[in-house]
């Protein structure tokens, strides 16, 4: 394996008053694509410039396999980074700018050129050696400084938000051309960005981050079933989260008097006792919408009547703001290949019922 | 519709420029090729005397005016590579620091005080009794007080000091507007920080570059008063040339002449660079179309 497994203990870093990492330990195994998410200010990209070595942490250490890597300049470490900005050289044709990093290292003209042409194959760009950054396209600057970070062979690759300034149909593109370099070549991912749908998509593993600590590492199905704390419940896709008191429960069943639906089913591997607060939650596209009472349902189903406020179509879906009788809103999202099944479409101020199983529901923490 | 009113509102300027700038630049061209009026002025009839007279070569083969202007090319030389040192490091660490805008006042006060008196408060701190003097004799490094004034080091120090702000804030500009995050990538991409600097800053702030070695070069090229308060009295400078010759000879085709050979060495500069842009970038087109091939 070409890739570095990237250890990061203790690390804390302050500017003036601002705490921006608390204490923050992570292991980065060897050729994973690994994700810093959180919302901005979290400290992912400080973590990001550490391991980088554009900042020193105030305290903790950074190892690359078993190199502690903070005596080290930048220049010195094996890892590049793809910069938020680009950061191409405008001075420098396409070429050039790929070429940066071998003419330090005074390579001969041929190698370079075979080398620079390999690259250039990789991320598509072959035809645009001789332009200069600025006459490019957003998406080929970003393929342009994926190449120029790539060319050094470095044994793990920090990404800082590569896609960030890309429209959307772009950024889903170079998000899959990024996967499949990173299967191709095998290295060590880094990749910092603060949208869970480019984090979800290609991760093998996300650190979920807010506030410079570290809430939750795990792969994207644990994050998105089992979030860890509330924080990653909410900042993971959208869910429906409501605070309640556990009243019964037998094995890992449990029935939480919820304050603003009632009881409700829910299933839980973790043990709460009888008594408990706790916050359960529950994704919109795991309940079921129905305009008639849904009937024969297992008993473990929870099942709710309540009003559509609001619809919102958005093609392969439709979103549904549902008031309860007692709660304000309730968001379901309905696909529609199977909706339109279901026979006549729901629409603003119908009555609907609500059911989900309690395997579906989730625990989120005790509060 | 298109108004035509811009010719209107130039013409301040159109005036100002022709009548204080462009007549003068032609009056020392015409007067360059006229004979010279025993007693001062001219007589008009055309003469090529003034020009032979700056190649002229004494009976012994050195060349009076030609030893001058080399004398003249080294000194603007030096103090404007002086200066360009300094004031890059300098509008480096002002570009990058928080309090740009304190500093940058600092760079522009001295010019509330009259350029005269800056020379002369240069003659306070290195003359035999001045600053320097006292304290270097006060702390006993010197027994006996040095003579700083009156030769080429000195005319360097206080062109170099008149001349900083000229190079600071062209450079400044550019230099703020450069993408510091790339010196980031250049590390990141293998080079060390003095690698970085040569081989990304530089390049990308070429134009200021070039805006302070012009905005510097040219005048310290045609400088009268510094080299005649601070330097040797037995060399001279063309601009105390020019001025020696107007004021004690009334030698004016002379005095024109020399103007005029300012004027074409300073932009012989402008012409080389030019030519050595459309060079570089001839030959890029050259590595294009190769590639092409």
């Amino acid at each position: 394996m070409k890739g570095s497994e990237v250890r990061v203990e203790n690390a804390d870093k302050k500017f003036g008053d601002f705490h921006a990492l608390k204490n923050v330990s992570l292991t980065i195994g060897k050729g994973e694509f690994f994700s810093l998410l959180g919302p901005s200010g979290c400290g992912k990209t400080t973590l990001l410039r550490i391991i980088a070595g554009f900042e020193d942490p105030s305290s903790g250490s950074v190892f690359l396999d078993t190199t502690d890597v903070l005596p080290l300049a930048p220049n010195e470490r094996h890892v590049n980074t793809v910069f938020q900005n680009y950061a191409l050289f405008p001075h420098l044709t396409v070429f050039e700018n790929i070429a940066f990093p071998l003419r330090l290292k005074k390579l001969l003209k041929a190698d370079i050129q075979e080398k620079v042409t390999h690259y250039l194959q990789l991320v598509h760009l072959v035809g645009h050696e001789n332009k200069k950054p600025n006459q490019l396209s957003g998406g080929q600057k970003q393929r342009v400084a994926i190449a120029r970070a790539l060319i050094n062979e470095p044994s793990v690759l920090l990404l800082d938000e590569p896609l960030s300034a890309l429209d959307a149909k772009l950024r889903h593109q170079l998000l899959v051309d990024l996967d499949l370099i990173h299967d191709k070549i095998g290295i060590t991912f880094i990749y910092v960005t603060h949208d869970q749908s480019e984090a979800l998509s290609v991760s093998d593993r996300i650190a979920v981050m807010n506030e410079g600590r570290v809430l939750q590492i795990g792969t994207p199905f644990e994050i998105y079933e089992a979030p860890a704390d509330t924080f990653v419940a909410k900042f993971i896709g959208e869910t429906n989260v409501m605070d309640g008191v556990i009243t019964a429960h037998v094995d890992n069943r449990y029935t939480i008097d919820t304050d603003s639906l009632g009881p409700i089913m829910v299933t839980s591997d973790r043990y709460f006792e009888v008594g408990h607060r706790v916050r359960h939650a529950i994704r919109p596209e795991k309940i079921d919408i129905t305009k008639e009472k849904p009937l024969g349902l297992p008993e473990d189903f929870n099942i709710f009547h309540g009003k559509v406020s609001e619809t919102v179509y958005s093609g392969f879906q439709s979103q549904f703001y549902v008031e309860t009788d007692e709660s304000p809103q309730f968001k379901v999202y309905q696909q529609h290949e199977s909706y339109l099944e279901r026979g006549p479409a729901i629409r603003w101020t119908d009555e609907v019922y609500l059911n989900w199983d309690a395997d579906d529901g989730y625990i989120v923490e005790l509060i | 519709m298109k108004s035509r009113s811009g010719s209107l509102y130039s013409l301040p300027l159109t005036t100002w420029i022709s009548l204080f700038f462009l007549v003068p630049m032609l009056i020392v061209f015409v007067y360059s090729f006229l004979a010279r009026e025993t007693g001062g002025g001219v007589r008009w009839e055309f003469d090529l005397s003034a020009y032979a007279e700056i190649f002229r070569q004494t009976a012994s083969g050195s060349f009076i005016y030609l030893d001058i202007v080399g004398y003249t090319l080294i000194m603007a030389v030096s103090a404007t590579l002086l200066t360009i040192l300094i004031a890059l490091p300098c509008a480096y660490y002002i570009a990058r620091s928080k309090n740009n805008t304190l500093l940058l006042f600092l760079v522009i006060i001295p010019f509330w005080v009259n350029f005269m008196i800056r020379i002369y408060a240069w003659v306070a701190i290195l003359g035999q009794s001045g600053i320097l003097n006292e304290s270097l004799l006060a702390m006993g490094v010197l027994k006996e007080p040095i003579q700083f004034l009156f030769n080429d080091y000195a005319v360097l120090v206080v062109l170099v000091y008149t001349n900083l702000p000229f190079a600071i804030l062209p450079l400044f500009t550019t230099i703020e507007k450069f993408d510091f995050g790339l010196l980031e990538a250049a590390r990141d991409l293998g080079a060390s920080h003095n690698r970085s600097l040569w081989s990304v800053l530089l390049p990308n702030i070429r134009g200021g570059l070039v805006t302070a070695v012009l905005f510097t070069f040219i005048p310290i090229f045609g400088t009268f008063a510094v080299p005649d308060v601070m330097g040797n009295s037995n060399v001279f400078m063309l601009g105390q040339l020019i001025t020696s010759k107007l004021k004690f000879t009334g030698d004016y085709p002379m005095a024109c002449s020399l103007s005029v050979l300012i004027l074409l060495l300073s932009a012989a500069g402008l012409v080389v660079y030019t030519v050595y842009n459309n060079r570089q970038e001839q030959q890029h087109q050259v590595v294009i179309a190769e590639d092409e091939l």
